[in-house]
């Protein structure tokens, strides 16, 4: 195999670990789908994991259970040393669809989430963060403006900016960046990159994109489908902070192909 | 000669702005003013045929002319404060209270059908049995409970408006998306903040379905009462005037009665689009 490409989680900057998931399983007790199969992670502190998989090979359903969204059937999932039995304040999470309440402006969208904690007050407070964060995703102008006057990738990013409000120290997103065009997506992508760090931020992304995993990531988590199951997971050691030119690098190109060899591979299973 | 051939008409192309118009079929593009005096003459002249030509007897029938004439007389009476207006008025209300109190009890039951487990389970299905009621057969009822005054009426009329309130109320809030009631979740939100920041307003649109139901089921609700359980309202001028062969007066007499359950509805209406300003509302086939 290759030399660039680490098979397993020795030798990590060894900083503590968040997240720990241990043989997790889902069945889908409507339809009796196994959407999840022995599923085990570690997630350390001011990391950022990617998960790839092909479609409907349960990243989405992963995301729920460690979010406290939907219990698994079977395993152990735990946040900061305590078992996860319900959602969190310090988990900041982004579905897979922006989901902008259509009765707020995009800016009252923003502050919903510290609305919703500490009140109106609060929340008004918060507008100005709002608005910067606005404006750092691109969307300085459209503060005012209702969701169904917004594109599908301006929603997206506004939904972001409602995540980070609160500061979470943990952000899970399931496909945040679908529907935006690749420029505007690598940007975002740099942009949560620099978030991430600034805020010491474990991050755990669901995509479809392999160079979008690269660039972000220190560990991807390649998924098999039916039933969902962790493949492998691939080390990615370019240095931090990333930037775009590294993509252009050999080691970069050597990690994107592992990683399609083995969706390909998945995909004759 | 593939070159010849794509070149061509690229320079034909060029420079051609191709602005089109949307085809409308002809009787969608009529303006809707016009459409509607056009349907309003083909019916008085149907109707003026018919009376003309004494295909129906006068007395089941009056003409256009006398029921115009009558009108005015109806409206003097209304406008120089006569014993008509005060008729009005009790029937005006009744409705405006029957309205009120359906939105009350509509809303309140339609929170705990729709919010609750035991709500959907225990009173749901008799929500469901009284509605399946002919629910005028009640007007005796509550005459007998509540006298011959405007209580009884109020009563028929807000129990007839109730349901739709509920049934629209408990529909809006199942309608909140998944994701919408995820994202509250996540961020932490109490039940009652997931009631009255997302369900409630996702469901406004339903909501407002059922107020307008409920809206022309409270004026036929007063309108029933006081045909059934007498009074001092204008449904009590209608039965006399029936009752006395008088026809004239009681076509006119029911067409100002529209006029109020047409103001009462324009209202929810107005309320909807200042409310729900976010959710428009596909009525035409043209956008
Ligand atoms: N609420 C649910 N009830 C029943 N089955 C479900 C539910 N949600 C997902 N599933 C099933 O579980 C499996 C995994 O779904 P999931 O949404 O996690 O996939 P995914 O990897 O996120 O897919 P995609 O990339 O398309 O978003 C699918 O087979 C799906 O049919
Ligand atoms: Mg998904």
């Amino acid at each position: 195999m290759n030399t660039a490409v680490a098979l397993d989680k020795t030798g990590s900057p060894l900083s503590e670990p968040v997240y720990e998931l241990s043989n997790v399983s889902k069945t889908y007790a409507r339809n009796l789908v196994v959407a999840l199969e022995d599923v085990s992670l570690t997630l350390r502190k001011g990391s950022f994991t990617s998960v790839i998989g092909s479609s409907g090979c349960g990243k989405s359903t992963l995301l729920k259970i460690m979010a406290g969204l939907i219990p698994p059937s079977q395993g152990r999932v735990t946040l900061q040393g305590q078992p996860v039995t319900g959602t969190r304040r310090d988990i900041g999470m982004m579905f897979q669809q922006a989901t902008l309440f259509p009765w707020k402006t995009a800016v009252e969208n923003i502050v919903l989430p510290i609305e919703i904690r500490d009140g109106k007050a609060a929340a008004t407070k918060a507008l100005g963060k709002a608005h910067e964060l606005l404006e750092i995703v691109g969307l300085k102008g459209f503060e005012d403006v209702y969701p169904n006057e917004l594109s599908g990738g301006m929603a997206q990013r506004a939904s972001i900016c409602r995540m980070l409000i609160t500061e979470p120290a943990v952000l899970l997103l399931d496909e945040p960046f679908s529907a935006l065009d690749e420029l505007s997506r690598d940007m975002m992508n740099m942009e949560l990159q620099r978030i991430c760090r600034e805020q010491d931020a474990t991050a755990f992304l669901v995509t479809h994109s392999i160079q979008e995993a690269v660039i972000l990531s220190d560990e991807i988590v390649v998924m098999k489908p039916r039933p969902g199951r962790v493949a492998e997971v691939v080390k990615v050691d370019l240095p931090r902070p990333r930037t775009l030119d590294m993509m252009t690098t050999p080691k970069f190109g050597e990690i994107v192909d592992y990683i399609r060899g083995m969706l390909d591979k998945g995909e004759d299973l | 000669m593939s070159d010849v051939a794509s070149n061509t008409p690229l320079a034909n192309q060029d420079g051609e702005d191709t602005v089109w118009v949307q085809e409308l079929s002809l009787i969608d593009s009529v303006p809707r003013s016009i459409a509607m005096i056009f349907v309003f003459v083909v019916f008085v002249g149907t109707w003026q045929l018919v009376t003309a030509l004494e295909m129906v007897s006068p007395i089941i029938l009056p003409t256009p002319w006398e029921t115009l004439m009558d009108m005015l007389f109806v409206g003097k009476n209304l406008l120089t404060g006569g014993y008509m207006l005060g008729a009005l008025w009790i029937t005006i209300q009744e409705v405006i209270l029957g309205f009120a109190l359906a939105i009350a009890i509509g809303f309140s039951l339609g929170i705990l059908v729709g919010e609750t487990a035991f709500g959907e389970k225990a009173v749901m299905p008799y929500l469901v049995a009284i509605d399946t009621m002919p629910k005028v057969a009640f007007a005796p009822l509550f005459v007998a409970w509540l006298g011959f005054g405007i209580e009884s009426k109020v009563a028929l009329a807000a129990f007839i408006a109730t349901f739709p309130i509920v049934v629209g109320t408990a529909a809006g809030l199942h309608s909140a998306d998944e994701n919408a009631r995820m994202l509250f979740k996540t961020m932490g939100a109490t039940r009652l903040q997931t009631l009255f920041k997302m369900k409630l307003p996702s469901g406004l649109p339903q909501i407002f379905t059922g107020l307008k139901i409920g809206a022309v089921g409270v004026m036929a609700g007063a309108i029933t009462g006081e045909f059934l359980g007498g009074g001092k309202g204008f449904g009590e001028l209608i039965r006399v005037a029936a009752s006395q062969l008088n026809t004239p007066r009681v076509f006119s007499l029911i067409l100002y009665l529209s006029l109020v359950g047409l103001v009462v509805y324009l209202l929810v209406m107005y309320a909807q689009r200042k409310i729900v300003f976010w959710h428009e509302e596909r009525v035409g086939a043209h956008d």
